[in-house]
C-alpha cells in the first residue's frame, strides 16, 4: 500500500511539497504581521494571468507566472507609495486586472485541464523540469529571507523607526514583494492559485497560537505547513481528492482545534 | 554648542499649514518637553527633526549637521507612539524587540557576536527594570512595561539624544511616574532627551526646558523653572506670538 510513495511522480510531489511548505509560511509571517494578507491574493490572481498567457503561447507557465506576479508586485508597490493610506486599493486593482487577463486568455488555451490545474493545484502532475524550477526558486527565496531576517522583523514591527535605524525600508519592501510574487507563482502549481493565500496565512495563524517568540513563530509555521501539505498529500494519494483543497481544509481544521484548546487553558 | 537647533522652520500638509517660522535650540544634556494642544504639530515637528518629513522652509541642525544630510543614525534614537498601538498578538519577545535597537546600517557582515549582544541586552533591561521579562512576549506586558521595552530598544545603541513621542499615553499614573523618573535618571547620566507629551505636569520636575507649540504654528521655549512659577493655562493662552 505504501509503494505509492516509491513512484517517481509521488516523490517529486513530496519534494515540491517540502519546498513550498518551507518558503510559503516564511513569507506569510511577514505578510500577516504587516497586515498585507490581501497581497497574496492579488499576486496569485495576476500569476494566473501569467499562466494563461504562458499556456497560450507555449512558454513555461511557472516562469510566465513569476514574471507576471513580479510586474503586479511592482505596480502594487507603486500604488501603495502614492496612496499610503489606501494600500488595499492597490491590491484590489491588481487582482481584478489579473483575473481579467486570465479570463480572456484562458479562452484560447487548447488544453483547458492544464489551466484548471493551476486554479486548484496538481502537485502530483509535476514534471522533472518543473521540479527543478521549483527547487531552485525555493532555495533562492529561502536564502534571501534568512539574509533579511532582521530587516523584515524590524519593518514588520515599526517601519518608521526601522528607517531611522538605517534599514533601507523601501528596498526591503520591494525585495519582499518580489519574493512574494515568486513564491505565489510556484505555489500556484501545487496548491492552486485560489488557495495559495490560505497556505500563507493559516500556518502562521496556528503558529501564533503556540509560539513564544518571533523565531519560534517562523519555525512553527513551517512545521505546521509541512504537516498540512504532507498529510494532505497522503490523503489524496489514497482517496481521489484535489490536493490543494485538502491541504487547506486540514489546515483550517487544525487551526480551529488550536483555538479551542487555547480557549480552554 | 547646541545639540539641536531649529531655525525659521515652516511646514504644511497639502490641506493644512502646521508650523510657521518656528525657532528654538537646546544644548547637550537638556531634557526638552514639547507640549501643545491636539493638532498643533508636535509629532510633525519630531518627524521633521528626524528627517522623516522634509521642511518647507527653514533649517534644522542635529548634532551639528543639517538634518537633510544627517547620517549618524546610531547617535540618535526614536521611540514612536507604539505602546498604545502595539499589536498584542505580535509574536516577538522583549529580547527580540530590544535587540532591533542594535541594527546598524550596512551591518550585514559585521554584526556583533551573540555573546556581546546578550550582554548589551541584559545591561539595558536591567537599566529599565525588565530583567525578568527578557523572554516574555511583548504583547503580554502592560502598557507601561511595553513603553519600557521601547525605551530599552532605543537605549541599547547608546545614543547621544533620544526622541520620544507621547510615551505616557494610556498608562496608569504610577507607571507614568516611574517612566518619567527613569527618563530623569537617564538625563542626569548625560543623555539628551526630547519628549512630546500632553501631560507636562508629570514630567515637569525632570525636564530642563519646555517648548509650547501654539495654533499659529509658532512656539515658545522656556526653562522648566520659569514654567513652574505660572499656572499652566497661562502658558497656553498667552503663547500666541512666536518666541
Ligand atoms: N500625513 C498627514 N497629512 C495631512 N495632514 C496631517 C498628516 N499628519 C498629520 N496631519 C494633520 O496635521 C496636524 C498636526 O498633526 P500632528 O500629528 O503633528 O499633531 P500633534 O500635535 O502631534 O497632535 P496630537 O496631540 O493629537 O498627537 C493635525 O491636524 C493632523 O490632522
Ligand atoms: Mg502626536
Amino acid at each position: 500500500m505504501l509503494e505509492i510513495f516509491t513512484m517517481p511522480f509521488m516523490q517529486r510531489a513530496i519534494v515540491v511539497a517540502i519546498c513550498i511548505s518551507v518558503i510559503t509560511p516564511l513569507i506569510g509571517n511577514t505578510i500577516v504581521l504587516k497586515r498585507l494578507s490581501a497581497i497574496g491574493d492579488a499576486l496569485s490572481h495576476s500569476g494566473l494571468a501569467g499562466v494563461a498567457i504562458g499556456l497560450c503561447f507555449g512558454f513555461n507557465p511557472i516562469m510566465t507566472a513569476v514574471v507576471f506576479s513580479i510586474i503586479s508586485a511592482l505596480i502594487i508597490e507603486y500604488i501603495r507609495s502614492r496612496f499610503s493610506n489606501y494600500s488595499e486599493m492597490a491590491t484590489a486593482v491588481v487582482l481584478s486586472f489579473g483575473v481579467g487577463i486570465a479570463a480572456v486568455f484562458s479562452g484560447f488555451i487548447k488544453n483547458a485541464a492544464s489551466f484548471g490545474s493551476f486554479l486548484f493545484g496538481s502537485i502530483v502532475a509535476i514534471s522533472q523540469t518543473e521540479l527543478i524550477t521549483v527547487v531552485i526558486l525555493a532555495i533562492f527565496v529561502l536564502a534571501i529571507l534568512l539574509f533579511l531576517y532582521r530587516e523584515l522583523l524590524y519593518t514588520a514591527f515599526d517601519e518608521e523607526s526601522a528607517q531611522l535605524s538605517g534599514v533601507p525600508v523601501r528596498s526591503v519592501n520591494l525585495i519582499f514583494t518580489i519574493l512574494t510574487a515568486i513564491v505565489v507563482s510556484i505555489a500556484a502549481r501545487t496548491v492552486g492559485a485560489l488557495v495559495i493565500s490560505s497556505l500563507m496565512v493559516i500556518p502562521v495563524a496556528c503558529a501564533m497560537l503556540v509560539s513564544k517568540s518571533y523565531k519560534q513563530n517562523m519555525i512553527f509555521s513551517v512545521v505546521f505547513a509541512l504537516l498540512f501539505t504532507i498529510s494532505g498529500l497522503g490523503v489524496t494519494a489514497f482517496y481521489d481528492l484535489k490536493p490543494g483543497g485538502t491541504i487547506v481544509l486540514i489546515g483550517i481544521a487544525v487551526l480551529i482545534l488550536l483555538i479551542f484548546v487555547r480557549k480552554k487553558e | 554648542m547646541s545639540i539641536l537647533s531649529v531655525k525659521d522652520l515652516s511646514f504644511d500638509y497639502p490641506d493644512k499649514s502646521i508650523l510657521h517660522r518656528l525657532t528654538f535650540s537646546i544644548d547637550k544634556g537638556d531634557f526638552l518637553c514639547i507640549a501643545g494642544t491636539n493638532g498643533t504639530g508636535k509629532s510633525t515637528l519630531l518627524k521633521l527633526i528626524l528627517n522623516i518629513l522634509r521642511p518647507l522652509e527653514g533649517s534644522i541642525s542635529l548634532l551639528g549637521k543639517s538634518s537633510v544630510n544627517f547620517s549618524e543614525y546610531d547617535k540618535i534614537a526614536y521611540v514612536s507612539q507604539k505602546a498604545t498601538s502595539f499589536n498584542r498578538d505580535f509574536p516577538a519577545t522583549v529580547e527580540e524587540i530590544v535587540s532591533l535597537g542594535l541594527y546598524k546600517k550596512n551591518s550585514f557582515f559585521k554584526r556583533e557576536s551573540k555573546k556581546e549582544r546578550e550582554q548589551k541586552i541584559d545591561e539595558v533591561l536591567k537599566k529599565v527594570g525588565l530583567t525578568e521579562y527578557k523572554k516574555k512576549k511583548v504583547g503580554l506586558l502592560s502598557g507601561g512595561q511595553q513603553q519600557r521595552v521601547f525605551i530599552a530598544k532605543a537605549l541599547i545603541s547608546q545614543p547621544e539624544i533620544i526622541f520620544l513621542d507621547e510615551p505616557t499615553v494610556g498608562i496608569d499614573v504610577s507607571a507614568v511616574d516611574s517612566i518619567c523618573c527613569l527618563l530623569g535618571d537617564l538625563n542626569k547620566a548625560g543623555l539628551t532627551i526630547v519628549m512630546v507629551t500632553h501631560d507636562i505636569s508629570s514630567v515637569l520636575y525632570h525636564s530642563t526646558k519646555i517648548l509650547i507649540l501654539n495654533e499659529a504654528g509658532g512656539g515658545k521655549l522656556m526653562d522648566s523653572e520659569k514654567f513652574n512659577s505660572k499656572p499652566i493655562f497661562a502658558h497656553f493662552s498667552h503663547g500666541g506670538h512666536n518666541a
